[in-house]
C-alpha cells in the first residue's frame, strides 16, 4: 500500500505538465461555465454543512465528558463509558424492546393497511365516489401531531368519547393512557388512522398503470371479478409492496419522539418509553448531553445498518434502490 | 373495466359492501374533526353533562370563540404561526429549487458531490443533541431562525423536486441560454412557472410541516410571546393548562373558564386546523403527483 502510494507520488512528478494542467483547466473550466449554478450551490452546501455535518462531528462528544464551559473540543475523552453505562442501565432492554415491538406491530398492522384500502378503492366503479373517497382519507395526514394526540387524549378521558363508545358495548370504562397495556394500540392505531388514505396514493398510482387488455382478455377468457383481482390486479402490485416492505424493514430500529412525547406519562413508561423519547428526556431535560448523544448515535448507526441492508436487498430482488 | 357484463350475486353484495365500507371509512375519518367542529360551538354546561358521541351542537353558543379571540397568547401565537410559515416555507422554496435546479443540470463536476451531501442527511441522522449545541452556539435559541434555518432543506423534498425538474425538456431553455439569460433567469422565469405542481406541493408539505411542527420550536424558543399556535395548542391541549386558556392577562373569569373549558379546547383546535383544511383544496390537485414522485424515488 505504502509503496503504491509512494510510486503514485513520483508518478505524478514525473507525469507531463499537461495531465495536471489538463484536470486544473477542466475545472476552471467547469467552474467559468456553471459559475452562477455554483453560486446557487453555496447556499445549499452551507446548509448541509452548517446544519448536518457540523452536528455529526459534534457527535464526539459521546466519547467525551461534555462541558458548556469547555466546549466539544476541550471537554476530556471518556472512551465508550456512556455506551457502557447505556448497556448497565436498567432500562436499556425496556426501551429496546420498546422501539422494536412499537415498530414491528406498526408494520404489521399499518403497512397492509393502504394496500387493502387501494384495492378496496380500485374496485368502486363509480369514479366521483373513488375520487370523493381519495381526498377525505388523505386529510387526516395533514392533521397536526397536536391536535391528534390531544383528541386522543380528550376522547379517553374517563368522559370521553371513546369511553362512552365502550360502555354503549356494555365495557367498563377505561384510563387509556394510565395503564401501560393500551398504549400501543393507541399509537398504532391513531396512526393507522391518520396515514392509512396517504399510503394508498402509491398503490393506487401502480393500480392505474395496470394495461386494461389484461382485464379485457381475462374477461373474454371467461375469468370472474375475483379471479381477476386475485390474478391481474394483486400481482401487478407485488413489485410496489416489495420495495416499500423493504424500504420499511430498514425503519425497524426508528420510531420518532415527536408523537410520543406527546401522549406518554411515566405511569405508561413500561410500554411507552423507546430510544429517541429516552434521548430527548436525557439530553434535553436532564441535561446529560454525551450520555443522551451516545445512545442517539448508538441507535443512529443500528438504523444506518438496517438501510443499507434493505437497500441492498432491494437492489438485488427488484433493481430498484435508493441511491 | 372497460366490458360490461352481468354481474353475478357475489359481486353485487361485494359491490355494496365495500361501497358501504369505505363510506363509513369515510365518516371515522372526518368524525373527530365533525366532532371538534361541533363541540366548540356547544352550550358548556349540555357538553360537560353530555356522554356519546355527538351529531349536532348541543345548544349553541359562541362563548368559546369569543374566549379564544379575547386571549391574547393564542391571537398572537396564529400570527407568529402565520410568519413562521410563510418566511420559513419561502427559504425552502428558494433553497430547495437551488439545490434541485443545480441537481438537475448536466456536465456539473461537483453535482455529484452535494448529492452525496444530501443523501446522507436522509440516511444518518444528526443526533438532537448535538444539533441542539449546534443551534444553540450559533446564537440561535430563541429566534426562529433556529428552525426556519435548521429546517432550510429536506433532502426528500428536495430529491422530489429534482426529479420534476429532469422531466422539463431541455429545448425550453435553449433559446433563454442563447439570448445570453444566466442561470437564475432560467430558473425563476422558466423552469419554476412550468414546474408549478411540484412547487404546489412543496408549498403544501413545506407549509403544512410549519405551521403543524411543534417539537423544534419546542425546545429552542424560550420566549413565550414568541410562541406558534401549535405550542400554545399543546399547552391547552395536551398539558391541559387553564392559564393558556384565559391568556396571560386573564381576560375572563376562572369558573367561566372551567365550565367551557373543553369548548375552548375544542375552538383552539378548529383556529389551529382550519387554515389547512382550507388551502387543502386548493393544492389537493397538486400534490398528488408530488407525493407519488416522492414515495418512488425518495
Amino acid at each position: 500500500m505504502a509503496k503504491n502510494s509512494a510510486t503514485a507520488t513520483v508518478d505524478l512528478a514525473v507525469r507531463p505538465r499537461m495531465f495536471r494542467a489538463g484536470y486544473g483547466t477542466m475545472l476552471r473550466k467547469d467552474f467559468n461555465r456553471n459559475r452562477y449554478l455554483y453560486l446557487m450551490a453555496l447556499p445549499v452546501v452551507a446548509f448541509f454543512v452548517i446544519f448536518h455535518y457540523v452536528p455529526m462531528y459534534g457527535l464526539v462528544i459521546s466519547f467525551k465528558r461534555y462541558s458548556p464551559a469547555l466546549g466539544i473540543n476541550g471537554s476530556p475523552w471518556v472512551g465508550f463509558k456512556y455506551f457502557v453505562d447505556f448497556f448497565e442501565s436498567y432500562y436499556t432492554w425496556r426501551l429496546i424492546r420498546n422501539t422494536i415491538l412499537l415498530s414491528v406491530y406498526s408494520l404489521v398492522w399499518g403497512f397492509p393497511a393502504p394496500i387493502i384500502l387501494a384495492l378496496l378503492i380500485n374496485e368502486v366503479r363509480s369514479t366521483g365516489f373513488k375520487r370523493v373517497v381519495q381526498s377525505l382519507t388523505y386529510v387526516p395526514h395533514f392533521i397536526s401531531l397536536v391536535v391528534v394526540a390531544g383528541l386522543l387524549l380528550e376522547f379517553s378521558q374517563g368522559s370521553g368519547l371513546f369511553n362512552d363508545i365502550v360502555q354503549w358495548f356494555g365495557g367498563e370504562r377505561i384510563f387509556f393512557f394510565q395503564e401501560p397495556r393500551f398504549f400501543r394500540g393507541m399509537y398504532i392505531g391513531s396512526g393507522i388512522w391518520q396515514e392509512v388514505g396517504w399510503g394508498t396514493i402509491i398503490y393506487l398510482s401502480a393500480l392505474s398503470a395496470i394495461d386494461p387488455q389484461l382485464y379485457e382478455a381475462a374477461t373474454i377468457d371467461g375469468a370472474g371479478r375475483f379471479s381477476k383481482l386475485w390474478r391481474i390486479t394483486v400481482p401487478s402490485i407485488i413489485p410496489t409492496i416489495v420495495v416499500l416492505l423493504i424500504l420499511r424493514l430498514g425503519q425497524l430500529m426508528t420510531v420518532g419522539h415527536e408523537k410520543i412525547i406527546l401522549l406518554y406519562n411515566s405511569s405508561i413508561y413500561e410500554t411507552a418509553d423507546v430510544i429517541s423519547t429516552f434521548v430527548y428526556r436525557k439530553g434535553l431535560l436532564d441535561f446529560s448531553w454525551s450520555y443522551a448523544t451516545a445512545i442517539g448515535m448508538f441507535n443512529s448507526i443500528i438504523n444506518l445498518l438496517l438501510v443499507v441492508t434493505a437497500n441492498a436487498i432491494s437492489r438485488r430482488v427488484n433493481e430498484t434502490s435508493l441511491w | 373495466m372497460a366490458t360490461v357484463h352481468r354481474r353475478s350475486a357475489g359481486e353485487w353484495i361485494f359491490d355494496h359492501a365495500n361501497i358501504f365500507f369505505l363510506a363509513f371509512l369515510c365518516f371515522v375519518m372526518l368524525y373527530p374533526l365533525y366532532y371538534v367542529a361541533v363541540a366548540s360551538v356547544s352550550d358548556g354546561n349540555q357538553l360537560m353533562a353530555h356522554t356519546g358521541p355527538l351529531m349536532a351542537p348541543l345548544g349553541f353558543s359562541l362563548a368559546a370563540y369569543r374566549m379564544v379571540f379575547n386571549n391574547s397568547m393564542v391571537v398572537r401565537s396564529f400570527f407568529n404561526s402565520v410568519y413562521l410559515v410563510i418566511v420559513g416555507t419561502s427559504v425552502n422554496l428558494l433553497l430547495t429549487s437551488f439545490a434541485a435546479y443545480v441537481l438537475s443540470r448536466k456536465r456539473v463536476y461537483w453535482k455529484n458531490l452535494i448529492m452525496v451531501m444530501a443523501v446522507i442527511t436522509m440516511m444518518f441522522h444528526r443526533g438532537l443533541v448535538p444539533f441542539f449545541l449546534t443551534v444553540r452556539s450559533l446564537g440561535l435559541l430563541d429566534t426562529y431562525w433556529s428552525v426556519i434555518l435548521g429546517f432550510a432543506i429536506s433532502a426528500y423534498n428536495m430529491i422530489i423536486m429534482r426529479t420534476y425538474f429532469l422531466t422539463i425538456p431541455d429545448s425550453l431553455e435553449e433559446s433563454a441560454k442563447m439570448d445570453g439569460a444566466n442561470d437564475f433567469t432560467i430558473l425563476f422565469r422558466i423552469i419554476l412557472p412550468v414546474a408549478k405542481p411540484v412547487v404546489a406541493t412543496m408549498i403544501l408539505f413545506y407549509g403544512v410541516g410549519r405551521w403543524n411542527g411543534y417539537f423544534y420550536v419546542m425546545i429552542f424558543l424560550r420566549d413565550r410571546l414568541k410562541y406558534p399556535i401549535s405550542l400554545v395548542l399543546r399547552e391547552i391541549l395536551v398539558a391541559n393548562s387553564a392559564d393558556s386558556m384565559v391568556g396571560a392577562d386573564g381576560a375572563g373569569d376562572m369558573g367561566d373558564t372551567e365550565r367551557i373549558a373543553d369548548s375552548i379546547k375544542f375552538a383552539t383546535t378548529m383556529v389551529a386546523t382550519v387554515p389547512i383544511l382550507v388551502l387543502y383544496p386548493y393544492l389537493q390537485k397538486y400534490f398528488v403527483k408530488g407525493a407519488m414522485i416522492g414515495s418512488v424515488k425518495g
